[in-house]
């Protein structure tokens, strides 16, 4: 019987099978942040084992509160920041070159098709957009994948969702995994690999497919994943290009990790996305989505463009899109986080910022701060964001805050208005 | 190996997350122990206070989806540093799941009835864990013995004191 492709990259890297539900994998990338990474370590040294399976494989940033807030948020980064030079870890990024970790890992070329990858964080599926597994994992898990280079996980079932149809302008990837989150609910993917295929995922440029597959957690997924093609290797190219003649020739290779015809999957969804409506998730949990034109006119106090989800530059030129020339609903309190620093420069030549700061935004270093209530952009009690993150539980982005999801079309568009709008009105 | 067990703390409903168990603003903290005070502070559930509630407690009993959300294992920690050593759900969130049996602790699912007659047998419930045996013995209003199935892995992790003892003696 045919392998799927999460079945294809366990096999490549089985380490142990300790019973028949479990796997011990080797790890090819090993992802780390100054939040979740600190308490791994300074347990890795009270056991006197401060070592590191592979220098060259731990990437490591300072990126959810940057620059630090307070003393314990500077000694989280001092943690971390020592770490890394104790053990001589080239890939660190500090203050000046850090960014949101699910953006700035994969714009290093850092993950590749066919690759492991765990970090202590949740969003880390993520990376599944490369064709590669990847997993959020613990603080413990995180710790052994430092000095061991493993990580155990159950045998993967694979739900296979393909996506048809051709998006309407205005809609886009972060509508349709909130539309998807909505119709299997928070739980409905818990313990499987959510697989995006067909013509809509094809067309998809590697940002919107990272957006796709960095929500896949919120159906409960352990990893979303995409297949590696063209795009994929066009994104990868400069760190490729030793490596393969041709891009021809590294979406050639890149086939060995498609699913097989026959591969057998525990669940089928198909989408035809040519009606689907902007979404917008109302309440406390993420698969409570309903179209815009449900929500329409419901009042925000601020609207945040950024994090893992969507802070990259396809992001930023989509809200700009709506943006330009317009300025802010007096209301609300406009704050664009770009996600990297090359996000942020590639932004400033475009002359995305000034649009963006003409429209009344005021412009964030790269940082995840606001995303989960820890920096940059705190609600207060009572208050409403219009946010382009991932989570909308209470209390997610301050104490008593409430959150609105939705793409940076409809939160440039909401933003425009004072209140939730349809972005489809105003391109 | 641990001893699991004790009062047992009713949260009744599903999809509670690990904002709710320990939010974003205490991950500052560089230890478990500073964790103690902040349990459950943003989980809204009628007539629940953990500041009253949470007191002599040793297990959890909830519903679906527990642990949802983020991976920080510091919704672990937190349970841990009020020597909360077990969640019975109907089911939980993958990491968090892991994340428990890592930290040497039990996650254990029940169907869907055996949450139920759980949820019946009044406020003062008293739970027994026997990992031999793999069965619970519940005195609340009156005695119940609930089997379950655990894990072969998840029992080695458990008996090894976590991932991290199991992993540096075997990889």
């Amino acid at each position: 019987m045919g392998k799927t492709i999460a079945e294809k990259i366990f096999a490549a890297h089985l380490r142990d099978t300790p019973t028949p539900e479990n796997v011990i994998l080797n790890l090819d990338v090993v992802l780390c942040h100054e939040i979740t990474t600190p308490i791994a370590i300074t347990d890795l040294e009270a056991r006197d084992m401060d070592r590191v399976f592979d220098t060259t494989k731990i990437k490591a940033v300072i990126d959810h509160v940057t620059p630090a807030k307070d003393s314990k948020t500077a000694t989280q980064g001092k943690i971390l920041r020592d770490w890394a030079r104790r053990h001589k870890i080239r890939d660190f990024f500090d203050i000046g070159a850090n960014g949101v970790c699910h953006a700035l890992f994969p714009e290093k070329g850092f993950i590749r098709p066919g690759y492991t990858v765990i970090m202590g964080d949740s969003h880390t599926c993520t990376h599944g957009a490369f064709g590669a597994f990847a997993a959020g994992v613990g603080t413990t898990d995180l710790e052994v994948g430092i000095l061991k280079g493993v990580c155990s996980f159950r045998t993967p079932e694979t739900m296979r969702i393909t996506i048809t149809g051709t998006l309407q302008d205005g809609v886009s990837a972060k509508d349709v995994i909130l539309f998807i989150i909505k119709e299997l609910t928070v739980n409905g993917a818990t313990d499987k690999v959510m697989e995006f295929v067909g013509p809509v995922v094809d067309k998809m440029s590697m940002e919107a497919r990272m957006t796709l597959c960095n929500m896949a957690i919120e159906a409960g997924a352990t990893c979303g994943i995409c297949l590696p093609d063209r795009v994929t290797a066009k994104y990868l190219w400069p760190f490729l290009n030793h490596k393969y003649a041709s891009i021809d020739v590294a979406v050639e290779d890149f086939l060995r990790w498609h699913s097989d015809p026959d591969a057998s999957y525990v669940q089928e969804m198909t989408l035809d996305v040519s009606k689907l409506a902007p979404q917008v998730t109302f309440g406390y949990k993420p698969d409570e989505v309903k179209s815009v034109v449900e929500m329409e006119g419901t009042p925000v106090d601020q609207v945040y463009i950024g994090s893992c989800t969507n802070g990259r530059i396809e992001d930023l030129r989509s809200a700009a899109r709506i943006l330009k020339g317009k300025k802010i609903a007096a209301n609300v309190r406009g704050i664009l986080s770009p996600a990297t620093p090359k996000v942020y420069s590639q932004a400033l030549e475009e002359g995305l910022i000034a649009i963006f700061m003409e429209a009344g935004f005021c412009v964030t270093n790269p940082t995840c701060g606001a995303c989960l209530g820890m920096s940059n952009g705190v609600l207060a009690e009572g208050e409403i964001c219009a946010s382009t993150t991932n989570r909308n539980f209470n209390g997610r982005m301050g104490k008593g805050g409430i959150v609105h999801l939705m793409s940076p079309l409809t939160a440039a568009a909401t933003a425009v208005k004072g209140h939730i709008t349809d972005p489809r009105k105003l391109i | 190996m641990k001893e699991f067990g004790g009062k047992a703390l009713f949260l009744d409903r599903s999809d509670i997350n690990t904002d709710e168990i320990i939010p974003a603003k205490y991950l500052t903290e560089n230890t478990k122990l500073a964790l103690q005070s902040y349990i459950l502070e943003d989980l809204k559930l009628g007539g629940f206070d953990p500041r009253r509630d949470i007191e002599g407690k040793g297990v959890i009993i909830t519903r679906a989806n527990f642990g949802c959300g983020s991976s920080r294992e510091h919704a672990v920690w937190v349970f841990e540093v009020n020597d909360i050593n077990v969640v019975i759900a109907e089911s939980f969130a993958r990491i968090f799941r892991q994340n428990m049996y890592n930290c040497g602790m039990l996650a254990i699912e029940l169907p869907k009835k055996d949450i139920e007659t759980l949820f019946t047998l009044g406020e003062e419930v008293e739970i027994g864990v026997d990992l031999v045996g793999c069965t619970l013995t519940v005195h609340g209003d009156k005695k119940v013995v609930i089997p379950f199935i655990l894990n072969e892995f998840d029992k080695n992790l458990v008996e090894a004191g976590g991932w991290l003892a199991y992993a540096d003696k075997n990889y």
